[in-house]
């Protein structure tokens, strides 16, 4: 069974439609990568598969391990093993890093019907991943995302994919904003992640991610809909091409 | 016809307690002559109508048309077996009164510096009523109109004194519990608090409202306090009442020269309650915080009138006041800044925040600021509005339930002014508070 299979799925913001027939499978341990213009509807889509408000559903469906996750709430697409790495990781005042891993690591496994996790073994964890990312451990004392820079704020999205060991993970735009040592680093830490069990969906502007984390597909999306898929030698004639041939192509 | 204010019997009452002699101290001409322009005056002013300013957003008739009697030292039927604690062991003195009557059998006092004394009023009066003659009714002032005030005054029978001598420090806080407890009789009683800080003192006293039983009952509350010369006092409070109380705290304090009056109050219970404690910084250096935080449901109703007076130059003040309103409650809060003709370099500032968690709350803020001096440093900020989605999304995002990430969006929210509270340990006795009412509504 497919980790995620979108089927000709639409959807709106406000009245103006901006996915209009997405077509996409990605199999267990698959990383797929979408690239496209600005505007094309690439973040819509992350939006729409995480639940996010403001976005309505015209048609289609998005099924996740065969089970349609277009009407769950967005704490129950978690649940079941969907993890977004926002573009704009969003800073909560007051919240400490930990006590929220925390809260997501145990509510993601109490809705699973598992026990809560051990305050011990959780540090122990949280430790090693830090470690691994190149986050300094007071990092985890201060309030989430909290005058983070950009690097910080991506390698922070990363370690919380690391602690909520999600199945699909899709990661927007999270090259955005990154030196290239950052995006090493996060990189190394996406690469780890990697497994026959989990699949990743990367969404990008640019090939220089792809570079680093190696995709096995890469689609084009433009006007949202998906034009071309291909292997990760797309990536690479896009990057000398540009994407003004396929605009033509779905304009025609 | 008579109007419905009218049927509150409070000058038949205080004949009879007045006639028959039977008020603590009512042998001594001072206080009779108190208590006595205590009644007149609220006789003449009868209870406040919202077309006074001060309670323009604050109706009490519910108040009005609920007939209390007065509370006795044994009226409570109530079984008081357990005294709640907000801060357990932390508390190395505890006060208890039940309905407004200090209970000894319930309070231990401990051991208390020399030159400290924490005593019942009653008991003040008859151990000493000098101290009692040279304070009460000392310290108010632009309380001519202040209708509760003066009710108190006239009723008065017991409360709390807290009297530090120069130098002296309480290092432990002092718990005073208030237990409202009252079943099918509704009962009012109006305790008197005076807290004599003499210069280079220091106190910390935890007041702790809470209720027993399902009657209701109007506590009156008075506080007098006095913080001398580079005193220092630390002044909590938890409203934590049954729904079915009404609550008003009138509280005047003094604070002299490089003294601090450092105030926080937090009130999650009641069926309405009303703040209305009155700073004057009277001496240069004189620093004030007076803050608060709320969390009220149903149709709880919960008022913060402030006005904080600087008097003299260089003083200083900080306040914010910070809630979150659930179902159909209502949240008022008027903060005044009042900046002498003389009080130069004044450096105040203020804050009020709400959070509304549904769309039938809502909260009345008047920040005013109130300036005659020149050179002063003054600012106010004031919003209203909803819990910010992308911080919900973000967290729902992963995984957390909504209730659950309601209540730490709250928690950090509200967080925020009871970080303000200068003890850690009592930082975290308040947060629980804030923590369980929260999950009481959500889960």
């Amino acid at each position: 069974m497919a980790m995620l299979e979108i089927k000709d799925l639409k959807a709106e913001i406000e009245g103006q439609e901006i996915l209009k027939g997405v077509n996409l499978s990605i199999e267990p341990g698959e990383v797929h990568a979408i690239m496209g213009p600005n505007g094309s509807g690439k973040s819509t889509l992350a939006h729409v598969l995480t639940g996010r408000d403001g976005y309505e559903v015209t048609g289609g469906d998005a099924l996740f391990q065969g089970q349609s996750i277009l009407e769950m709430e967005p704490e129950e697409r978690a649940a079941v093993g969907l993890f977004l790495a926002f573009q704009y990781p969003v800073e909560i005042p007051g919240v400490t890093m930990t006590t929220f891993l925390k809260e997501a690591v145990n509510s993601i496994r109490k809705a699973r019907g598992e026990k809560e996790i051990d305050a011990m073994q959780f540090t122990k964890e949280l430790r090693e991943r830090c470690k691994l990312l190149g986050i300094p451990e007071d990092m985890m004392r201060r309030s989430v995302n909290t005058g983070f820079s950009g690097g910080e704020k991506k390698r922070a999205e990363v370690l919380q994919m690391a602690a909520i060991e999600p199945k699909l993970a899709v990661l927007d735009e999270t090259d955005s904003g990154l030196d290239i040592d950052a995006l090493k680093t996060v990189a190394d830490g996406v690469n780890r992640l990697r497994s026959p069990e989990r699949s990743m969906l990367l969404i990008t502007h640019y090939q220089r991610l792809l570079t680093y984390i190696e995709p096995d597909h890469v689609h084009v999306m433009v006007r949202g809909q998906i034009a071309k898929s291909g292997d990760k030698s797309l990536a690479l004639q896009l990057e000398e091409k540009g994407y003004a041939e396929f605009a033509e192509d779905v304009a025609a | 016809m008579a109007s419905e204010s009218a049927l509150q019997p409070f000058h038949e009452q205080y004949q009879a307690l007045s006639n028959a002699q039977d008020m603590p101290g009512h042998q001594l001409p001072w206080l009779s002559n108190l208590r006595e322009r205590g009644m007149q005056r609220f006789d003449e002013l009868g209870f406040p109508t919202p077309k006074a300013e001060v309670w323009k957003y604050t109706n009490l008739r519910p108040l009005e048309r609920q007939v209390f009697v007065p509370a006795t030292g044994t009226t409570a039927n109530v079984g008081v077996d357990r005294v709640p604690s907000l801060i357990g062991e932390q508390a190395g003195h505890r006060a208890v009164f039940v309905n407004g009557r200090f209970r000894a059998e319930m309070s231990s006092l401990g051991r208390l510096p020399d030159g400290a004394e924490v005593l019942s009023f009653a008991q003040a009066l008859e151990t000493d009523p000098g101290f009692l003659e040279r304070h009460v009714d000392q310290i108010a002032s632009r309380h001519e109109d202040q209708a509760f005030y003066h009710l108190n005054s006239a009723f008065m029978q017991d409360g709390l004194v807290i009297k530090v001598a120069e130098g002296a420090k309480i290092e432990e806080p002092i718990e005073v519990v208030y237990l409202a407890a009252a079943d099918e009789e509704a009962l009012a009683y109006h305790p008197r608090t005076l807290i004599v800080m003499a210069p280079d003192s220091e106190a910390t006293v935890v007041e702790h409202h809470v209720g027993i039983g399902d009657g209701t009952t109007f506590a009156n509350h008075v506080g007098e306090v006095a913080v001398e010369r580079g005193a220092k006092l630390h002044h909590y409070k938890l409203n934590a009442e049954t729904d079915a109380a009404f609550h008003v705290a009138t509280l005047h304090a003094r604070v002299d020269e490089n003294a601090f009056y450092d105030s926080f109050t937090l009130t999650t219970g009641g069926r309405l309650t009303r703040n209305e404690p009155h700073i004057v910084l009277n001496g240069a250096h004189a620093d004030a915080r007076l803050n608060g935080a709320y969390l009220q449901r149903d149709k709880q109703h919960c008022d913060s009138t402030t006005l904080i007076e600087h008097a003299v130059p260089d003083t200083h003040c900080r306040e914010i006041f910070k809630g979150a309103l659930e179902g159909k409650s209502r949240a008022v809060f008027q903060g005044k800044l009042h900046v002498h003709p003389d009080a130069q370099r004044t450096d105040g500032n203020q804050l009020s925040r709400c959070l509304l968690l549904s769309d039938q709350a809502e909260i009345d803020a008047k920040p005013e600021l109130e300036i005659y001096a020149d050179d002063v440093v003054c600012s106010h900020g004031c919003t209203a509005g909803e819990l910010e989605k992308d911080p919900l999304f973000y967290l729902r995002s992963r995984g957390i339930p909504f209730p659950v990430a309601r209540r730490i969006m709250v928690e950090s929210f509200l967080g925020e002014v009871v970080e303000e509270i200068t003890t850690e340990e009592l930082q975290h006795a308040f947060m629980s508070r804030v923590s369980d009412w929260l999950s009481r509504s959500t889960e």
